[in-house]
């Protein structure tokens, strides 16, 4: 369902992406790993098409990022990394915003809230401001805005982070519940995680593909933790 | 379509559930009001609103930034324009339906003047049409002026330095068509571009249509002002989105 091919993204001097091809199918759950800075939201930013590529391409669902940006957006849920939402509204007006912007409309709607809003516990909250709820409440809402319109396409980054390990095993859980009709992108470096829900696990470093295989079978090579495989590879290959 | 409305919904709501509108109306409906009276609104004895209308480029050089500076900045400063255009909307549907709430807004402040109108008509009998093309005009220079600011406001994250050089872009836009600009710069350049120059001012082609001639140059500059800020601001965007 995403296949990319050769992507490269430069800032500046700054090599963020360079040439990384690879696919994902239904079904997957990828893990994307890599220590800070490796490239992984630059990658994520391009998928979701808010940042263009310098050169090679990459299509989502059929449709090329390039020639057809809007067909892309509508197929993918995207959340991104700092989960900018618009605080003065409250929950239900800006989940209303963004079926506006999705088209969906009556009924449709109702029964997009209807799921949405218990599935990601955002009841309590429905009809507070944004900017008064709690860094685990905004990034709930925020994977509530991204998956309103039941997307084929998820691409998360990082979404895990800053919610209390309840929260964490709630969203994990969802993920694992959505995995087998979606192709999922998961971007971490939380190691534990890639075990919970990962069926596929890439590590880049320096904007390149170090590995891509399965937890199981990482695991088996290097016979140690995930943790210990993460350091071995991104530091040997950088220095 | 929905996502030029969707944008545009938004972007209107949220003058009204943030100060913004209500301290916006409050100035603009007092200076609008004060100005008016200040400079011999019942001396003149003439039921018309000349004194009301020409005092609004001054207001509107000032009020319209204020009003289009929170337009792009914010959205680029918090990080909302990653969520905003990863939506099935393009970059020019989100212009658009920004710039259309805040015009659409100018216009309601406008309305609110009412007032004015039913104490001219109290007093007199006056134009009707006069009064109805003072209102076009200004409603087209808010357009005009707001296109600057909602380019500007692409230009940098911080609401200050848009705000400043909207204001700044604006007022050129005034005075150079000012009598004492021009005969300034005629004695330095010919007078054909000084001419050229004059028939760029806002000031002119307000002036023009506020006596109640409404003529396809006067019409044609606002639009032609509009699309090419708006234009710029979408070029703007597009390249500075991810910085």
């Amino acid at each position: 369902m995403i296949s990319i091919d050769k992507l490269c993204r430069k800032f500046g001097s700054i090599v963020a992406i360079d040439g990384v091809s690879f696919d994902v199918g239904k079904g997957e759950v990828l893990g994307f790993l890599g220590p800070n800075g490796a490239g992984k939201s630059t990658l994520m930013k391009m998928l979701a098409c808010f940042l263009k590529p310098d050169s090679g391409t990459a299509t989502v669902c059929g449709h090329d990022i390039l020639e057809n940006p809007v067909e892309v957006r509508k197929s993918i849920g995207y959340l991104a990394e700092n989960v900018p939402l618009y605080n003065e509204m409250t929950v239900g007006d800006f989940l209303n915003f963004v079926c506006d912007a999705r088209g969906i409309k009556r009924n449709n709607r109702k029964q997009a809230l209807d799921r949405i809003v218990p599935m990601c516990s955002i009841e309590s909250v429905y009809h507070q401001t944004i900017e008064t709820l709690s860094k685990g409440y905004k990034r709930r809402v925020g994977l509530a805005q991204t998956l309103i319109h039941d997307p084929d396409v998820l691409i998360l980054d990082e979404p895990t982070d800053g919610l209390d390990p309840n929260q964490k095993h709630e969203v994990r859980g969802l993920i694992n519940q959505m995995s087998k009709d979606k192709c999922i992108i998961v971007s971490t470096h939380i190691l534990e995680e890639v075990d919970a829900v990962c069926s596929r696990a890439i590590i880049i470093s320096k904007g390149k593909i170090q590995v891509d295989s399965t937890p199981e079978k990482l695991k088996a090579e290097y016979k140690c933790g995930l943790d210990e495989i993460f350091r071995k590879i991104t530091r040997t290959k950088v220095v | 379509m929905h996502s030029f409305y969707a944008v545009f919904k938004r972007e209107l709501r949220s003058y009204f559930t943030t100060p913004v509108a209500y301290v916006f109306l409050v100035v603009f409906l007092f200076f609008s009001g004060y100005l008016t009276f200040k400079q011999g609104f019942f001396e003149i004895r003439q039921a018309d609103m000349q004194v009301f209308f020409m005092n609004m480029p001054l207001l509107f050089v000032f009020l319209v930034p204020a009003v289009s500076m929170r337009l792009w900045s914010d959205e680029r400063r918090i990080g909302s324009i990653e969520l905003l255009l990863t939506l099935p909307i393009t970059i020019i549907q989100a212009v658009l339906g920004k710039f259309f709430a805040a015009w659409l807004f100018l216009v309601i402040a406008l309305a609110l003047t009412f007032p004015m109108v039913i104490t001219v008509s109290f007093l007199g009998d006056p134009d009707a049409g006069l009064i109805i093309m003072g209102y076009l005009g200004s409603v087209l220079m808010a357009g005009g002026f707001l296109a600057v600011g909602c380019f500007f406001s692409a230009v940098s994250k911080n609401q200050v330095i848009s705000f400043v050089l909207s204001v700044v872009a604006c007022a050129i836009l005034i005075y150079i068509g000012m009598p004492t600009t021009l005969n300034y710069l005629s004695t330095f350049l010919p007078a054909g571009l000084v001419s050229a120059i004059g028939g760029m001012s806002l000031q002119s082609h307000f002036e023009s249509i506020q006596k109640g001639v409404l003529e396809f140059n006067d019409i044609s500059y606002f639009i032609l002002l509009i699309i090419g800020w708006i234009a710029a601001c979408s070029f703007m965007l597009d390249e500075r989105k991810t910085s």
